[in-house]
């Protein structure tokens, strides 16, 4: 949606110097300054059907403006703008050439009211005045809008588009769009028939629809040549969804991942049962708010480095609770577990309800960046940007714990602590400061995943409680005191679930994975990857 | 998990006692009536109950400045039932024989009304319950100032199904895995299959609460959603699922021109959390939008704005129900000239009180009121756009048409009848409900 509305901005200004010399340009004029007038509904539907029948492109600018809900009337005299809001007003822009015209108050100004049948009315206008734009993005949203709402009365218009038409992928969308058009036209069986073999050879769902729509009205041949280019299609789309099954579930399990990793380090190699877990990764992503709210406020600019900026800053937060946690209260009760439990289920009350009290109960508004808004296909695939860099983000923050532990001095003393305290002790390591330094370590990896989780979840003060069952479950499944098992751990238990979702449903999927996990754990006790060594027994 | 929520919930409550107890200490003269408050301040529904709590002490707060009633000022009692249902019960007996409150305003799930209800039966107070809600139910000590389904979900799927609203004819019904959305969604299913939708147009899918990992559902309904016909969904999705649900509905572009999303629990407090430029054109079916201009509303803002002290702080439906129960209650008991429960129950049945949208609230003899259904669309600031809205107000229903024991059951309270639910049919009162 944002591709195609950027994409016709920047046609209207493409188009800009031409409409100087549109010899109709008084009369599309004449029809955009009529919804300055336009109150209802119905109204502006009228006005909307006057500007495409123009046929002028330079009425995009206004058009698309209307659908996004940028077009003003201005009090009292009507005229008509594009506006651009700004902190006290709006700035005015004219609806064809786009030349500023100077600002105007919020109040003298009202909205062109717009719904959703208006916008898929202007959808259709749009695309039929573009379709010989410049821009090859801009033809090829003209030609998709075409394809998705068929009407007989274009196929002139896409005939003539299309024997014009060098870029090949936007010819092959022109094809497409003219083929579903004929469908609905009165043209001869023949032509009909290539028309469903042409859109039967596409294969994506929205031709899939199409197709659906009309063999419910076909008749004779033409119907089962419809039903057997739908049933061909089924097929294939059958195998997408598998792959994107499997895509969900690589992307359920980078979440687990890194909701689990932190807990891995606290509880996998330390074995300190920190239920403040899922309060660590709430900090992490309120370190986000707040780094956001400060860039909203003071560097605009900068919105698109906030996650950037607020990884660092998370991990400095988390693990500084971290630190204060283990050296006020954890280190005096090693050894017990079921007093750690408890001493730590406290902090994670008194956290959130401290996060409640400083920002209030609400959800609070993470943005996403640019960078990380949107999808985009391979085949059928749809792969969401957001989920492809939690995956990268996820596999990069495993990598770098890997090498902390196995490749520095520290990790190598965190081994050893863990391992054989007294002896490590007597090696000169200063075990107290290991295990401080290392839960501060665990926390601050769970307040990085805070990060990542914020722009998947809501940030409010219950939302580290939604993920620590989830954490230990992957922990536990995955064998304590492991990092690969963790890994191993939420990839398969996110595969897992994502293919019993379709067919077991959201809830009882869910269960079924708990059960399996039962079932599993009395099977082996320690876990997918279970620690050996003498170490263990002790 | 359960477990640990609910013992964390009970520890919270014990602290919010100890705050409530200290609190109002002083002013336990007999010369005040008080007001129970019945929200939840902490655990997870806190977030909408929180709001609530704040808007009856503003309002308690402007009747007290108007001097009063009946000549005594008015004195909140504030509890937190910390999202925890069984301790709502607590709650409840606590304010009614412990600090003798006249009324109570609170509960927003249908479980915490059920599990105050049998409090309220047994010491004979009052309730007021703000929030949209399954229907089925219709008790002598119970106000609804929140819509029945009749005003809310019966009007919304009438919309969709209009020219105007896109002439839906594929349906999916997605919610929440607890009763309002099964309970609404089976009144649905009835009523689509009663105007001819056939049973594999309709499809119903239920998640758990809190639900975060979207991408099948979503998926799911766009492939339902490529059949031909026009779909929409109707979400009965609850609270902090609704945030992962539309940034997933933005990122796999879902838009609303081609599968419109209408919702019953999405208000403004709701898209106050969320960056709402992927979702302008999703529907929401309230009694109240913020973005309502009449006089009456405008004021209501700006006072409430100031009780805050904050100008971004959003109103939304339950806040007028309130806001019109209140009032309604101001009004029987100066009717009455006592706070006698008993006396105001009675005086309560056809008092008619301004509503914010330009209209006026009728207290109906089934203890629902009359409420304008407004459909609105997420606009790219938060707020909501009217688009469709009924001519006049529609009566709550409290038993609905489209279920099979629901239908033949009436209510009334007034003497003789004093009935909730009457089956006419048998000519018997206490005909079974659905739940």
């Amino acid at each position: 949606m944002f591709l195609l509305r950027s994409a016709l901005l920047l046609l209207a200004v493409l188009l800009a110097p031409i409409s100087a010399v549109h010899a109709d340009e008084a009369a599309t004029r004449a029809a955009v300054a009529k919804f300055g007038r336009a109150m209802s509904f119905s109204d502006v539907e009228k006005v909307v059907k006057e500007v495409a029948a123009t046929g002028d492109p330079a009425a995009v600018r206004a058009l698309a403006a209307l659908a996004d809900g940028n077009l003003y009337a201005r009090q009292p005299d009507g005229a008509v703008f594009v506006v651009k809001e700004k902190s006290d007003g709006f700035d005015l822009f004219d609806p064809l050439t786009g030349k500023a015209e100077g600002s105007a108050g919020k109040d003298a100004m009202v909205k062109v009211k717009v719904k959703n049948s208006l916008r898929r009315l202007i959808g259709d206008a749009v695309g039929n005045l573009t379709l010989a734009a410049r821009d090859p993005a801009v033809r090829l949203a003209a030609a998709t809008t075409m394809l998705n709402s068929p009407d007989a009365s274009t196929i002139e218009a896409l005939d003539a588009a299309i024997a014009k038409e060098t870029d090949a992928a936007v010819r092959r969308r022109m094809e497409a769009a003219r083929a579903s058009a004929v469908l609905v036209s009165d043209r001869s069986e023949a032509e009909k028939e290539a028309a469903i073999d042409l859109l039967g050879a596409r294969g994506d769902r929205d031709t899939l629809s199409l197709l659906l729509s009309y063999e419910a009205t076909a008749k004779g041949p033409l119907k089962d040549r419809a039903a057997s280019a739908v049933s061909d299609m089924r097929d294939v789309l059958a195998w997408w969804g598998v792959a994107q099954n499997a895509w969900y579930g690589i992307s359920l399990g980078s979440v687990l991942l890194l909701a689990a990793i932190g807990l891995a380090i606290t509880f996998g190699v330390m074995g300190v049962i920190n239920m403040a877990h899922g309060e660590m990764v709430m900090l992490g992503a309120y370190t986000t708010f707040v780094v956001q709210e400060i860039i909203r406020a003071s560097f605009p600019g900068l919105f698109d480095w906030s996650l950037a900026i607020a990884v660092p800053l998370a991990f400095l937060v988390a693990g500084a609770v971290g630190l204060v946690i283990e050296r006020g209260i954890i280190r005096f009760l090693y050894g017990r577990p079921l007093e750690t439990l408890l001493a730590t289920w406290g902090v994670s009350l008194i956290l959130q309800q401290a996060v409640r009290t400083i920002f209030g109960p609400n959800n609070r508004d993470v943005g996403n960046p640019s960078w990380m808004s949107g999808e985009f296909d391979i085949g059928q695939l749809a792969i969401t940007w957001n989920r492809l860099w939690i995956v990268l983000f996820a596999l990069a923050v495993f990598t770098v714990l890997l090498y902390v532990f196995n490749r520095t001095s520290w990790g190598l003393h965190m081994r050893a602590v863990t391992q054989n305290r007294r002896m490590a002790s007597s090696m000169g390591i200063r075990t107290p400061w290991v295990d401080a330094l290392t839960f501060a370590l665990g926390s601050g990896i769970a307040g990085i995943a805070g990060v990542a989780l914020s722009q998947i979840d809501n940030v409010s003060p219950n939302l580290g409680q939604s993920y620590i069952v989830d954490s230990f479950m992957v922990v536990v499944f995955g064998g304590v005191g492991n990092l690969w098992g963790t890994l191993v751990g939420a990839f398969s238990l996110g595969i897992l679930n994502k293919f019993l979702e379709p067919y077991a449903g959201a809830v009882l999927g869910k269960i079924l994975i708990l059960v399996l996990i039962i079932l599993f754990i009395q099977k082996r006790p320690r876990g997918l990857f279970a620690q050996k060594g003498r170490a263990v027994e002790a | 998990m359960i477990e640990i929520s609910r013992l964390g919930g009970r520890l919270l409550g014990a602290a919010a006692i100890a705050a409530a107890l200290s609190f109002p200490g002083v002013a336990h003269a007999d010369d005040t009536i008080k007001v129970g408050i019945l929200h939840s301040l902490s655990g997870t529904m806190a977030i909408s109950e929180t709001t609530l709590k704040d808007d009856m002490l503003m309002l308690i707060d402007e009747q007290n400045k108007k001097g009063g009633l009946l000549g005594k000022k008015l004195e909140a009692v504030v509890v937190d039932p910390a999202s925890n249902w069984p301790l709502f019960a607590e709650k409840a007996r606590e304010l009614i024989s412990k600090d003798k409150v006249s009324a109570v305003f609170g509960c927003w799930t249908s479980v915490s009304r059920k599990s105050v209800l049998p409090v309220f039966k047994e010491l004979d107070s009052i309730l007021f319950y703000p929030v949209q809600y399954e229907g089925e139910e219709s008790e002598r000590n119970v106000f609804y100032t929140g819509a029945a389904p009749n005003q809310q979900a019966i009007p919304a799927v009438d919309y969709l199904m209009s020219a105007d609203g896109g002439s839906v004819k594929r349906w999916v019904l997605e919610g929440t895995d607890y009763v309002y959305p099964r309970t609404t969604n089976k009144i649905l299913e009835a009523y689509l299959k009663a105007k001819g939708v056939p049973a594999e147009d309709i499809m119903v899918n239920y998640t758990p609460f809190g639900f975060s990992d979207w991408q099948t559902e979503v998926s799911k309904i766009k492939a339902f959603g490529s059949a031909g016909k026009k779909t929409a969904v109707i979400s009965t999705v609850n609270g902090d699922a609704n945030v992962p649900f539309y940034k997933e509905l933005g990122n796999q572009g879902v838009k609303a021109e081609d599968i419109p999303v209408m919702a019953f629990s999405v208000g403004e407090e709701e898209l106050s959390g969320m960056d709402t430029k992927p979702l302008v054109g999703h529907l929401a079916a309230w009694n109240y939008f913020e973005s309502v201009d009449t006089p009456a509303n405008k004021a209501f803002i700006d006072e409430w704005h100031k009780f805050i002290k904050n100008d971004k702080r959003t109103t939304n439906d339950p806040m007028e129900a309130h806001y019109i129960g209140f009032n309604m209650w101001v009004k029987a008991v100066e009717k009455a000239g006592t706070t006698a429960p008993d006396k105001v129950i009675d005086a309560m049945i056809g008092v008619t009180v301004p509503n914010l949208t330009g209209g006026y609230a009728t207290m109906m003899p089934n203890h629902h009121i009359t409420k304008p259904v407004l459909i609105g669309e997420i606009q790219d600031d938060s707020q909501f756009e009217t688009v469709w809205q009924t001519p006049g107000t529609v009566p709550g229903d409290a038993w609905s048409d489209y279920l099979p024991g629901s239908r033949d059951l009436i209510s009334d309270w007034r003497k003789p009848m004093s009935c909730g639910n009457f089956n006419v049919k048998t000519g018997k009162c206490g005909g079974e409900g659905t739940n």
